[in-house]
C-alpha cells in the first residue's frame, strides 16, 4: 500500500518547500479554486500518484495539506483543487498565474487504482473529496477496458457546490457510471436529492470483485462504508482518505496521529478495514 | 597534550578510577577536543540543564525531593555532584529545541520568494551527566526524528554530534520507574559511563568507557586502575537506586491493554483532575510532536518559519475546519496515555516512556501515569 512519495535523498530537510509556479488557475465554485503548478526550482515538477497531497506555502501566511487532484499523464504540472476555508486556503484561492509557491511533497499513501485487471470500481465522493478522487478517474479513463463495472456517486451540498461539473458527460461518455446526488436542490433539479448513500440502491455491487474509494467528511465516510458492508463488501475493499490536523506532513509534528497511524505517512489513503475500530470511537 | 595517567593498558571493559579532584581535568579534557560543555546546574530552584564552564557549575551538594506534583532542591551532607535524580528538563533542549527556525524567505523582485534553510548546528555539545533513562529517551527520539523515511537534519546533526557522559543512578526518586520500563538505572551506552562515589573517606568516579573517542578523553585525564574493593563500592551505590526504586509500572500485555481501554470510563475520571497545562509533555524526554509558525516582517519582504514544541493536550492541537478534533480533556489525556504506553510500540517498536517519573513529578494534580495504568488495567480486567 505504501507509496514512496517525496523522500529527500541528499539528507536535506524535508521541511523546506520547493518553489512552484501557478500556471494556470479555474475557479470550480464560489469557494473552490483549482490552481496547476509547475516546478520554478532546479528539481523537475514531481511526479505523483492519485491519493497524494502536498503542503503548499503561501508566502509569509503559511502552509496546508491538498490533495492533488489532476492527472498523472501531465509530468509538466501537479493540479490542487482548494477550498477556501482558512486565512492560507483562502489566500492560496486568491493567489493569481504566475505568482509562486512553496511546495512539499507528493507525501502519502495512494488510492489502490492499480490492481487484478476486471475488477469493478466504486468511487464515493463528498464534496471537496471529489478533487483527490477526479486523479484516479482519469487513471481509469486512459485505461477503461482494463476494470468492469466503474461507478462515480458524487454528492454535493446544493447544485452550485458540483465539484468538475463540465467533465461528467466526457465522465459517462468513457463508461464511468457518474451519478449525482444533492443535499439541497431548488426547483430547476431534475436529480437525487439526499445523501450519497441514497445512490447506493440502485448501483449493483458485486463483492469479492469490487473496490471502493471513499472521500468527504469522515461521518459520510463511515456511513458510505457500512452501507457497502451491508452490500457483502469486505472492509479491506474499501478505502477511505482521512484528514487531520498536519504541520510537517513527514511524521514529526505528531499531530494527525490517529491511533497508531500518522495520517500523513500511513495515510491518507487507508483500508477501513484497518479503521473501523477506531471510526465508531469519538475524539481520536 | 601532556601524557599523563595510563599507569596501566586501558581496554574498554576495564573501570578506572577518576578522583573527584580531577573531574575538573575531565570536563577540561572534553573541552579541549571542541566541544560546548553542556549539564547541570542549579537555577531558579531546580536542576537544569545548561552550558557549564567546571565543575563549580555543578549542583554540588544539591539533591532533588520529588514525588507526585512536588520537586525541591536540599541541601546533601556531603559534596557529590550528580547527588540528584533528574530534573524538569532533559537533553531534548538541545537536540530537538523549543523553538528553532527552519528556514527564512525573501521576496524577490520578480515577485517570487528565495528559501533558504537554516544552517546546521556548529557546536558540538557534550552532554555531561546523562541518567540511563536519559540516554532511553534519546535513543527513543532517535528512532522518531533520524532513523525513519524522513530525518531531521539539525536533530541527526545534534545528535550525532554530541560527546555523552553518562552518569549513573545512585538513588532514586520516589517517583522513579525506569526499572519497569527496563531502561535503567545502570547506564549502556555514552561515550563514558561514571558512577560516582561518595563517602566520609572518599570521593571518586568509577569511569567506563563506552566507545574509542571517551577512552581517547579518558587517557589525557590522570586516572588509574579501580582496585576490586574501589568497584564494590559502585556497584553497592547502584543498587541503591535499585533499592531505592518503589514505583513500578505493569508493562506485561500493556499496549493491547491500552488499546482495549479506549471506550473506559477511567479517561473522563482522569481528565475531572487533569488541568490540560501541558507539563507533562513538556517535562517528557521522549515527547516531540511541534507546530510551526509563520511570520513576516514589517516590509513584508522577509518570512520565516520556526517549529515550536506543541503539545497534545492543546485544543488547538487537532485543528480542523469544523473545530478540534480532541475536544474533551478526556480525549487528550486518553492520547497522550495511549501514545506512550501503547501506540508508540506499532509506530517505533519500542515505549515511548522511558519511566524518568518527569511527568509525575511535574503535573500540578500530581496525576501519575503509573497509577493511571494501572486504573486502566483494573478496568479492563473487571470488562
Amino acid at each position: 500500500m505504501a507509496v514512496e512519495g517525496f523522500v529527500p535523498q541528499d539528507g536535506s530537510d524535508p521541511m523546506v518547500p520547493e518553489p512552484y509556479r501557478i500556471v494556470e488557475r479555474r475557479r470550480e465554485t464560489s469557494h473552490t479554486v483549482t490552481l496547476a503548478l509547475s516546478s520554478a526550482g532546479e528539481v523537475p515538477t514531481r511526479a505523483f500518484q492519485p491519493g497524494q497531497f502536498s503542503m503548499l506555502y503561501a508566502f509569509g501566511l503559511g502552509e496546508v495539506p491538498i490533495s492533488i487532484s489532476g492527472s498523472t499523464a501531465r509530468r509538466d504540472r501537479l493540479e490542487y483543487t482548494i477550498r477556501g476555508v482558512g486565512a492560507v486556503s483562502k489566500a492560496l484561492c486568491e493567489t493569481p498565474v504566475g505568482a509562486m509557491l512553496g511546495v512539499r511533497g507528493p507525501f502519502g499513501t495512494a488510492w489502490p487504482v492499480a490492481g487484478p485487471e476486471n475488477r469493478d470500481l466504486l468511487i464515493v465522493a463528498g464534496g471537496i473529496g471529489l478533487a483527490p478522487l477526479r486523479s484516479v478517474i482519469y487513471q481509469v479513463l486512459e485505461r477503461r477496458s482494463h476494470f468492469g463495472n466503474a461507478f462515480v456517486l458524487i454528492g454535493a451540498r446544493t447544485e452550485a457546490d458540483l465539484l468538475f461539473r463540465d467533465e461528467y458527460p466526457r465522465w459517462r461518455a468513457a463508461g464511468l457510471d457518474t451519478r449525482v446526488t444533492l443535499d439541497a436542490a431548488s426547483g430547476s433539479w431534475k436529480g437525487s436529492v439526499g445523501v450519497v448513500t441514497s445512490l447506493f440502491p440502485n448501483v449493483e455491487v458485486r463483492p469479492n470483485r469490487t473496490v471502493a474509494m471513499l472521500c468527504g467528511p469522515e461521518v459520510m465516510m463511515r456511513f458510505a462504508a457500512q452501507a457497502l458492508r451491508d452490500k457483502g463488501l469486505s472492509p479491506h475493499d474499501i478505502y477511505v482518505s482521512m484528514e487531520r490536523n498536519m504541520k510537517c506532513a513527514v511524521g514529526f509534528c505528531g499531530r494527525c496521529q490517529y491511533g497508531a497511524d500518522f495520517i500523513c505517512r500511513d495515510g491518507p489513503v487507508l483500508p477501513f478495514g484497518r479503521l473501523e475500530d477506531r471510526l465508531v470511537l469519538q475524539e481520536v | 597534550m601532556p601524557e599523563t595517567g595510563h599507569d596501566h593498558a586501558d581496554s574498554i571493559d576495564t573501570p578506572s578510577v577518576l578522583s573527584a579532584a580531577h573531574f575538573g581535568a575531565l570536563l577540561q579534557a572534553i573541552r579541549n577536543e571542541g566541544y560546548t560543555l553542556v549539564g547541570p546546574t542549579v537555577r531558579d530552584g531546580a536542576i537544569i540543564y545548561d552550558e557549564i564552564e567546571s565543575t563549580q557549575d555543578l549542583p554540588i551538594g544539591w539533591t532533588d525531593e520529588q514525588e507526585a506534583g512536588h520537586y525541591r532542591l536540599k541541601r546533601r551532607d556531603d559534596f557529590a555532584y550528580f547527588g540528584y535524580v533528574v530534573g524538569p528538563q532533559s537533553w531534548k533542549k538541545f537536540l530537538l529545541p523549543a523553538r528553532r527556525r527552519l528556514w527564512s524567505s525573501v521576496r524577490r523582485e520578480d515577485g517570487g520568494f528565495t528559501i533558504e534553510p537554516e544552517p546546521l548546528p556548529e557546536r558540538r555539545l557534550a552532554f555531561i551527566g546523562v541518567r540511563a533513562c536519559e540516554l532511553a529517551a534519546i535513543r527513543t527520539q532517535d528512532r522518531v526524528l533520524m532513523e525513519g523515511s524522513f530525518q531531521d537534519p539539525y536533530y541527526r546533526a545534534a545528535r550525532q554530534g554530541a560527546f555523552v557522559v553518562a552518569v549513573n543512578c545512585v538513588s532514586a526518586a520516589p517517583t522513579c520507574f525506569c526499572a519497569s520500563m527496563n531502561t535503567g538505572p545502570k547506564v549502556s551506552g555514552g561515550d563514558l559511563a561514571l558512577t560516582e562515589v561518595v563517602s566520609p573517606e572518599r570521593h571518586y568516579f568509577l569511569v567506563s568507557p563506552q566507545t574509542a573517542r571517551g577512552q581517547a578523553v579518558l587517557q589525557r585525564v590522570e586516572h588509574r586502575a579501580a582496585s576490586d574493593e574501589e568497584q564494590d563500592e559502585a556497584l553497592t551505590h547502584e543498587a541503591r537506586a535499585v533499592s531505592q526504586m518503589r514505583r513500578k509500572l505493569d508493562t506485561e500485555g500493556l499496549p493491547e491493554l491500552i488499546a482495549a481501554a479506549q471506550g473506559s470510563a477511567h479517561w473522563q475520571r482522569v481528565a475531572e483532575r487533569c488541568l490540560a497545562c501541558t507539563n507533562c509533555t513538556m517535562v517528557c524526554p521522549t515527547c516531540f510532536c511541534s507546530t510551526v509558525e509563520d511570520t513576516v516582517d514589517l516590509s513584508g519582504q522577509r518570512a520565516e518559519r520556526h517549529r515550536k514544541l506543541d503539545s497534545c493536550f492543546n485544543r488547538e492541537f487537532t485543528y480542523l475546519h469544523t473545530g478540534s478534533v480532541r475536544e474533551s480533556g478526556a480525549a487528550r489525556y486518553r492520547q497522550w496515555l495511549t501514545h506512550k504506553l501503547s501506540t508508540w510500540h506499532a509506530q517505533f517498536d519500542s515505549s515511548g516512556c522511558v519511566g524518568c517519573g518527569r511527568c509525575i513529578t511535574w503535573c500540578p494534580v500530581g496525576i501519575d501515569i503509573t497509577e493511571e495504568a494501572a486504573a486502566l488495567r483494573e478496568a479492563v480486567d473487571q470488562s
